[in-house]
């Protein structure tokens, strides 16, 4: 036999999977983001997934329509979505500069991405402030981590539902503890993700990337950012509009 | 070391073709156009239109499958990556079905409990 007849068995292979190389393709980094992400989806789907099955259940549910109706600060009664369209907005305005700002790293342009960078924390913050009035709103009208407005109050939220009294009281209980609960994860989540977009800006004025050759971390916090957004496309359907 | 980050760049110049600032915009009207069909719907048609309640839920449902799909493909860059990263990711999406299909399941049965006074 020759040398240059090399049985199969030991031929190099070079397929994504026979090792030496990442299958992915990804830096393992914004890999670990990815499966950090699905087990964060697999949380947030096991509350609105329990979130869902309360809801069908029930005897009565508050309407959306009559909860979420007014715009804090500027109307009390008949503008239901609006302010939760506006909130809607800012979450996807941020991903938006996010992705801006991704791709400006990807030019190696300090500027811009400093730019992008603030935008987007900026839009995490006015998201919070608005969350942060939504809270007040609904904790002044009685609603809190089990506790419900009076049965006068609630009624009205109830209108066109056949129920007992006693059964809107359950099912308020219910939509309290699991609007706070699931809004509140979410607004943790927008907090922590403002809270490392503000530290990779720091890092980005400091030029850490720039010296490290890529602006790849700015794709790692964005993908962490664009699944806040992508959470509350969720939250937003079933609490809002179903 | 030299040679990872060559690599690192080599990849982001793949990257930086797949997503322009246009396209970036063009998701971005694509989000908030579906998110105007949906307060469209329940502004407007709800009210309006007693006979389509039945189609809404299912409707908001499917345009919300929507805006998940161009969040996670474009925004997330998810379409680009390899299809062995794209598999990992979307394959386990199957056990969240799996639990909505256990607790729809499910929530029938508490259903029934009540209605026996249970």
């Amino acid at each position: 036999m020759s040398t240059a007849a090399v049985s199969q068995i030991d031929e190099v292979k070079s397929t994504p999977w026979s090792g030496g190389r990442s299958p992915f393709n990804v830096e393992y980094g914004k890999m670990m983001m990815w499966f950090f992400l699905l087990s964060d989806a697999f949380t947030f789907s096991s509350l609105l997934i329990s979130y869902g099955a309360l809801r069908f259940s029930a005897a009565a549910w508050p309407s959306a329509a009559l909860v979420f109706q007014s715009v804090p600060g500027l109307i009390e009664h008949g503008a239901p979505l609006v302010f939760v369209g506006l909130m809607t907005f800012i979450l996807i305005m941020s991903s938006v500069t996010m992705v801006l700002a991704v791709e400006a790293g990807h030019r190696n342009s300090r500027k811009e991405v400093v730019g992008w960078m603030i935008a987007t924390v900026i839009g995490g913050f006015m998201f919070l402030g608005c969350q942060a009035l939504e809270w007040n709103h609904l904790h002044s009208e009685g609603f809190w981590w089990s506790s419900i407005p009076n049965p006068e109050v609630l009624k009205e939220f109830f209108v066109g539902q056949h129920a007992s009294a006693v059964a809107q009281a359950a099912s308020a209980h219910q939509f309290a503890n699991l609007f706070f609960t699931i809004t509140g994860f979410h607004g943790f989540h927008v907090f922590t993700g403002v809270v490392i977009n503000i530290i990779i800006t720091i890092n980005v004025l400091a030029g850490t990337y720039e010296r490290r050759g890529s602006y790849l971390m700015i794709e790692k916090v964005g993908l962490y950012w664009h699944f806040v957004d992508l959470v509350w496309v969720f939250v937003f359907t079933f609490f809002y509009l179903v | 070391m030299s040679q990872q980050s060559t690599e690192v760049h080599v990849e982001h110049s793949e990257e930086h073709e797949s997503m322009t600032r246009k396209k970036i915009w063009n998701v971005f009207f694509i989000l908030l156009g579906i998110t105007c069909v949906e307060f469209f719907i329940a502004l407007y048609v709800v009210p309006h239109y007693p006979k389509f309640h039945p189609f809404v839920n299912p409707i908001y449902i499917v345009l919300t499958l929507f805006k998940a799909f161009f969040i996670v493909a474009y925004f997330m860059h998810l379409k680009f990556e390899t299809m062995s990263l794209i598999f990992a990711i979307i394959v386990p999406i199957l056990f969240i079905i799996g639990l909505i299909l256990v607790l729809t399941n499910e929530s029938h049965h508490w259903i029934d409990l009540r209605s026996l006074g249970l």
